[in-house]
């Protein structure tokens, strides 16, 4: 089963190595990872979608908590916090499928970001399912390339994970 | 978190080139005794320590030595053991130690110089990506690359090395950070939000554990190497008499509760005594003290202590129904919970608790039947148990012993008569042969007044005996017993029981009727010390006598013992403790029914 966990990290050199190197170690595969600073100065987010049983997963974040680097784990249930991921997808087209594909990503809410005569790059945001639907509408007319996000992921509600972490 | 420290004489900061910072710092955190090994990285920290004597170096002669001589020296102890390398070879060459350190929670600091930094990263001559290649098996690591950087990450690494669960922290130097100048600041405080060990326990669950131990017909206190790390050995003896509980120590925590005491069933484990592999196995509550439910202690997790209940006390959460689900989780430190314990037990225990006697009863006659000991060898040659428990029984409790890995190390833990924590080194989850040597000899530095053994094997003692010139030139009177049975005696052992005695490279050739191929006692002597040989039962008594009689060089012992002797009680590697075998195809429960 998924689990998104998101881990506020001090920005120290080799704090992703340690975190990697984590869960190779202990036999858990990271299915996605992304890493951005936060609003605090010198800390950073890591969000980590991993596949792995209840149990398992407490072991992952009870070692995830011992590096010295990592300040917080929160898990983000589905249900109570916004999840996206960001894709940029190149298309294969000619006139006659162009009209086609810009009806197609209209419904999605994507947007064309590049058009050439062979070819459309487009950008969408939305959550896994929903990149994953375009993504198959889109395969009949020849996808020639993907670039993918890792899922990014924020609690609902006033709450933030910075705020009690960082109590001396 | 923050942490008051000891603040340093007020005036304006002294200008300090990094090397200096690395001394001054390491004075301030009360370092008196550093082991290491001079290479080019880390020429100028040595220059610095060339030139003061508030810290005593000893000069190893590898490296490896080093890092087990601090470890021997912070096992010993409780402080933290400080080991020196340079940087690619030098501090690879530390990595066996770190990761025993790992293991065996360890309390240890290894400095090490790394190339330039502007070199970092272009395979310069002795590159190594210390810090990259030592992050599984350290508490945590730093990479240092300016000397401002000095005094605070050595504080930091002190504070995690020796708080919470210790472990082993590195230090990596560049040597630039280390010839650079900067102002020497202290910092006053520690800053580590990511880093907040739990000491004190949850009141709610001391007190369910409480209740369950009152509760508890068949209790049993595991007590692991957590509670010599906690210095709790105390206030397990307290609680142990207040509930009267029996009581087990692991490889680990022997020692940490006397053997003597009339509570105490041994060791468990693949080769612990029969009450103590049974009275876990046969237990309703299981009160782990700082033990992490190792595969050589449980056996087949399936089907270990089926009927207890789990009561885990562990600093460290991740431990906590790691290997077995806690029934009462209870995250703290050993003597901190365990003196919560005792009161929350003393209040609610006034209206009766449950009879023990049965239980007792049981046990007792496990003790009677199957108390530890040994057979004389069919070959008639000398025994490798006798030897070790004339050993123990002539130097006594307040000696510390140090053992290598395999089956020398199985005896010591069982046939050394353990009274106070502290005394028994050995080399528990990481299984490192050589650890004796260069442990015992960091154990006779942090400890000058105690009588320090090492017990070897002749294939561990091959491994790091090159630190007997570091004891000779340094004055370091250790005393060696090589347990000479001229093969690799565990890895033997298992080829004779499961391997239908096909004996594949593990015979050393050391021993009666062989090549002797090292000469121990010529090697000894070579080394400046003190070289006899035994063969005899009757000359072993008077050996052990001259050498607890030699404090002026060390000695070396080599008893060539049997070959044939092996370890038991055995539980089989995949099966349950239910399948304990007191001696060769001699289980004590199945033979009855």
């Amino acid at each position: 089963m998924s689990h998104v966990l998101s881990l506020l990290v001090e920005d120290k050199p080799g704090l992703l190595t340690r975190v990697a190197g984590l869960f190779a170690r202990r036999g858990f595969n990271i299915e996605s990872l992304a890493v951005g600073k936060t609003e605090v100065p010198g800390l950073s987010r890591i969000t980590v979608v991993v596949d792995v049983e209840d149990l398992p997963l407490e072991q992952v974040t009870k070692q995830l908590n011992k590096l010295v680097n990592v300040v917080k784990i929160v898990e983000l249930d589905p249900g109570a916090s916004v999840q996206r991921e960001h894709l940029l997808i190149k298309v294969r087209v000619d006139a006659g499928t162009r009209a086609q594909v810009l009806e197609i990503i209209n419904l999605f809410r994507a947007r064309a970001v590049d058009v050439t005569t062979d070819a459309l790059v487009i950008e969408v945001t939305g959550d896994t399912a929903k990149c994953q639907a375009l993504v198959k509408l889109l395969e009949p007319f020849g996808i020639k390339e993907i670039a993918q996000s890792g899922l990014l992921a924020i609690g609902r509600g006033s709450k933030s994970i910075s705020e009690r972490a960082l109590r001396h | 978190m923050t942490h008051p420290r000891p603040a340093p004489p007020k005036s304006a900061p002294k200008v300090l080139t990094g090397s200096g910072a690395i001394l001054k710092s390491l004075e301030l955190l009360g370092v008196k005794d550093v082991f290491g090994l001079p290479g080019g990285a880390i020429i100028p920290f040595y220059d610095e320590l060339m030139q003061q004597d508030e810290i005593r170096h000893i000069l190893v002669r590898h490296e490896q030595g080093a890092g087990h001589a601090a470890e021997g020296y912070a096992s010993s102890t409780g402080k933290v053991g400080v080991a020196l390398a340079t940087s690619g070879p030098g501090a690879t060459n530390l990595v066996t130690a770190i990761a025993d350190a790992f293991m065996d929670s360890v309390p240890m600091v290894a400095i090490t110089g790394q190339v330039f930094s502007h070199l970092m990263g272009t395979d310069a001559f002795q590159e190594a990506d210390i810090s990259g290649i030592t992050m599984p098996i350290t508490k945590h690591s730093f990479l240092v690359t300016r000397p401002e950087d000095v005094p605070r990450v050595l504080q930091e690494a002190f504070h995690i090395a020796s708080t919470g669960r210790p472990g082993p922290v590195l230090v990596d130097v560049t040597k630039d950070a280390q010839q650079n100048s900067a102002p020497f600041i202290w910092p006053e405080r520690i800053e580590l939000p990511g880093y907040r060990p739990v000491t004190k326990a949850h009141g709610k669950q001391i007190v369910a554990a409480a209740e369950l131990l009152i509760a508890a017909e068949r209790p049993i206190l595991y007590v692991g190497g957590g509670t010599i790390r906690s210095r709790a050995s105390e206030e397990v003896l307290r609680l142990a008499e207040l509930s009267g509980a029996p009581v087990v120590t692991t490889l680990m925590a022997r020692g940490a509760f006397p053997d003597s005491h009339k509570q105490h069933l041994g060791m468990p484990g693949m080769h612990g005594t029969v009450p103590a592999v049974l009275g876990l196995q046969e237990s309703d509550l299981i009160i782990s003290l700082g033990a992490r439910f190792d595969d050589r202690v449980t056996g087949k997790v399936s089907e270990f202590a089926p009927a207890a209940k789990i009561v885990h006390i562990d600093i460290d959460p991740a431990e906590i129904s790691k290997i077995r689900t806690a029934d009462v989780p209870i995250v703290g430190d050993v003597g901190a919970v365990v003196n919560d314990l005792i009161e929350a037990y003393a209040e609610r225990s006034e209206a009766g608790t449950a009879s023990q006697e049965a239980w007792w009863q049981r046990l007792d006659e496990l003790r009677e039947r199957f108390p530890l000991g040994f057979t004389p060898p069919s070959d008639g040659l000398l025994s490798p148990e006798h030897v070790i428990e004339r050993i123990g029984a002539l130097t006594g409790p307040e000696a510390i012993y140090a053992a290598g890995v395999g089956q020398h190390q199985m005896w010591a833990a069982q046939f050394i008569k353990y009274e106070r924590p502290n005394s028994f080194l050995n080399s528990g989850g990481a299984g490192t042969m050589g650890y004796a040597v260069p442990a015992a000899m960091g154990a006779k530095v942090a400890e000058p007044e105690r009588t320090v053994w090492a017990i070897d094997g002749d294939g561990c003692f091959q491994m790091t005996n090159q630190e007997l010139a570091t004891a000779t030139l340094n004055n370091i009177p250790i005393k060696v017993a090589i347990i000479n049975n001229s093969s690799l005696g565990m890895v033997r052992q298992w080829q004779n029981l499961f391997y239908d005695g096909r004996y594949s490279f593990t015979d050393l050739e050391t021993g009666h009727g062989q090549k002797m191929v090292p000469d121990f006692v010529k090697l000894g002597e070579a080394y400046g010390a003190l070289s006899i040989r035994v063969t005899k039962e009757e000359e072993v008594d008077d050996a052990i006598e001259l050498a607890l009689k030699t404090n002026d060089r060390p000695v070396v012992i080599d008893f060539i013992v049997s070959a044939d002797s092996m370890v038991w009680p055995m539980v089989p590697q995949g099966v349950s403790n239910s399948f304990v075998q007191y001696a060769k195809d001699h289980s004590p429960e199945w033979e009855e029914e």
